[in-house]
């Protein structure tokens, strides 16, 4: 019986040659990343067991990001990132995007493939569950606990249960104005919040070949939101380019042999698919957006480690390029990276932010994770006036962008700009040149 | 984590109880592993319900509740890999939710942590009791009783998680078994 790459990387893990769904292994860690909102408390734990003189099991391996809390004037927050600060100084660690210096970056899931933590074939785990957005990349990539995170700190492996895999084959071309963010949507709408509970999502077929990174980014980004342990794409000529312009470091290709078994496959003609927006409360509350045209809206928010690459924005831009906006629209880029190329890249001679303040009601913020989980209160773009939002990030639980009587859209970059344009939910389709 | 009986009140919770809505993001700066903020963070649990929850999981200004066991429908704890989710209800005096399923992360970290016991039902339990009524779990025989209507129902057994939580968390397990 074959492996799935899931499986394959795991068996490389943990030194064994076969592993199956269900059997609980220890695996080797590649990289362990964690950030402000985790950080400090992983670091409590790591002394609390391993002692306060103990070092971390290998420097070159956790990388620390600071991203959610940045831009707050909350005093507990800065205390935060005063504890990573003193930690990575202690243990001497090379890689601390620290805010306030030349070196912070921004959003943890966005900053790890720019500087070239993302390798093929490794194993990452992160103290964020959108960790699981490095599998793009062909990597086995997990959220966990600041326990679990303070014992691959000090020990440099975790106990884990291999996944069965759920394979899902998207072939065909997407019509106009229809992303990834729509994919992945439709098929949380499809199985569920559950539907892929302990579960690898893998994803492949030719419209998936013919993504881009950022775009395969965004579809294992959200395998969280159908449960799901891990999303993993096979690595292939362009994610071998990707990676390789980002770092010097070897890496492993795996892919899953013909014969791996897989718990269900899901088939999926990209020709029929349409722009969808996930209604207020669950990710899996999915319709057609041209079925919402009822829905009124109070703001835009384009950002987070979902909607807020650079890519995100250019849609964004193509499509309001000579348009004004009736409602606010929150511009949130995920990384330094992604800022300078919005700064940069021009459509008709205009940058992006040039077309975003053309618009009229832009407010555009510093990089980091901003309103995309509500935060203190303080934090730019937070709903804590009971506003409806229509967004590109990743979950509209109860509550989840600020107040509890604010409520969450989620959509594409596309949908959320042309949402801004009329104030309600629009499909993007007619805006756009065929 | 090693006690066989759990008693006490129930609190009846829906599905798809997020990690937002058991510890809201305004609260993750504090940090779980400094006594202070592990004792706040009890406060808030369940604090991300929406209004329609009349009886709140903890009263205002209180840091404990009068409710230890939980008992929720499928999908517990979907969402953030926080490790406050769990801590905020084990601070708060919760020892295990009953639920049909579980996510994931939610269910790793109370292992892990040996916060609460997450306990799965194939019977929707959340039916079988009301906010409240006195329950009586008996992990030896994995059952549960509702006291107050004298109803006994069955409770699935841990499988292979179990070796961690009898050792204590993950830490102890490791040690136990020589890795660490």
């Amino acid at each position: 019986m074959g492996m799935t790459i899931t499986e394959k990387i795991l068996a490389k893990a943990a030194n064994k040659d076969v592993v199956k769904p269900g059997d609980n292994i220890w695996v080797n860690a590649d990289v362990l990343m964690t950030h402000d909102v985790c950080g400090p408390g992983t670091i409590g734990v790591f002394k609390r067991e391993f002692g306060n003189d103990a070092k971390v099991w290998d420097k070159e391996g956790v990388v620390i990001i600071p991203d959610h809390y940045i831009f707050t004037a909350d005093e507990m927050c800065h205390r935060n990132v005063d504890t990573l600060r003193e930690f990575v100084k202690e243990q001497n660690l090379p890689y601390f995007y620290e805010p306030g210096t030349e070196t912070y970056s921004g959003v943890c899931h966005v900053t790890l493939p720019e500087k070239g933590h993302i390798r093929p074939g490794e194993v990452l785990f992160g103290t964020d569950s959108h960790t699981c957005t490095h599998g793009a990349l062909g990597m086995f990539a997990t959220g966990i606990g600041n326990t679990d995170a303070g014992f691959v700190m000090g020990t440099g492996k975790l106990l884990i249960k291999v996944p069965q895999t759920i394979k899902f084959v998207i072939d065909g071309e997407l019509p106009t104005g229809v992303t990834a963010k729509d994919i992945i949507l439709k098929i949380i709408g499809d199985i569920g919040v559950d539907g892929a509970t302990y579960c690898a999502m893998e994803f492949s077929g030719s419209t998936i070949d013919a993504l881009s990174i950022e775009e395969r980014m965004t579809i294992c980004n959200m395998a969280i939101e159908a449960g799901g342990k891990n999303g993993i794409i096979a690595p292939d000529e362009k994610t071998i380019e990707y990676v390789k312009s980002k770092t010097d470091k070897e890496f492993t290709i795996f892919s899953s042999d013909e014969d791996a078994e897989y718990q269900a496959v899901y088939n999926y003609d990209a020709s029929k698919l349409e722009a969808v927006v996930a209604l207020p409360f669950s990710p899996d509350n999915v319709k057609a957006a041209k079925d919402c045209s009822d829905k009124k809206l109070d703001r835009s928010y384009i950002g987070s480690c979902t909607g807020g690459k650079i890519e995100d924005f250019v849609m964004a831009a193509e499509l309001l390029n000579g348009h004004k906006v009736v409602i606010d629209l929150f511009i949130v880029p995920a990384t330094r990276e992604v800022e300078e190329a919005i700064n940069t890249i021009k459509i008709d001679g205009k940058t992006l932010v040039e077309i975003f303040e053309s618009t009229g009601k832009a407010h555009i913020a510093e990089p980091s994770c901003a309103a995309c989980l509500g935060g203190p209160v303080d934090t730019f773009g937070r709903c804590n006036n009971g506003e409806v939002c229509i967004s590109t990030t990743n979950r509209n639980f109860p509550g989840r962008m600020g107040g509890l009587d604010s409520e969450t859209i989620l959509a594409s970059a596309y949908t959320a700009a042309a949402s801004a344009i009329t104030g309600v939910i629009t499909d993007p389709a007619q805006y756009l040149k065929k | 984590m090693a006690e066989n009986i759990i008693k006490g009140k129930v609190f009846i919770a829906g599905d798809n109880i997020d990690t937002d809505q058991i510890i809201p993001a305004q609260y993750l700066a504090l940090v779980p592993t400094n006594p202070e903020e592990y004792k706040k963070l009890g406060s808030y649990a369940l604090c991300g319900l929406p209004d329609s929850y009349k009886t709140r999981y903890v009263k205002d200004n209180e840091f404990e509740t009068e409710f230890p066991i939980i008992i929720a429908r499928s999908n517990f704890g979907c969402g953030s890999s926080r490790e406050h989710a769990p801590i905020s209800l084990g601070a708060a005096g919760c020892k295990a939710v009953i639920a049909n399923s579980f996510a994931r992360i939610f269910f790793r970290n109370c292992i892990s942590t040996g916060e609460v016991y997450p306990i799965e039902a194939a019977d929707v339990l959340a039916d079988k009791f009301n906010n409240g009524d006195e329950a009586e779990i008996n992990l030896t025989t994995l059952t549960v009783k509702n006291v107050t209507s004298g109803e006994e129902f069955s409770i699935k057994d841990l499988g292979s998680v179990k070796e961690v939580i009898e050792a204590g968390g993950i830490f102890n397990f490791a040690r136990k078994n020589d890795m660490i």
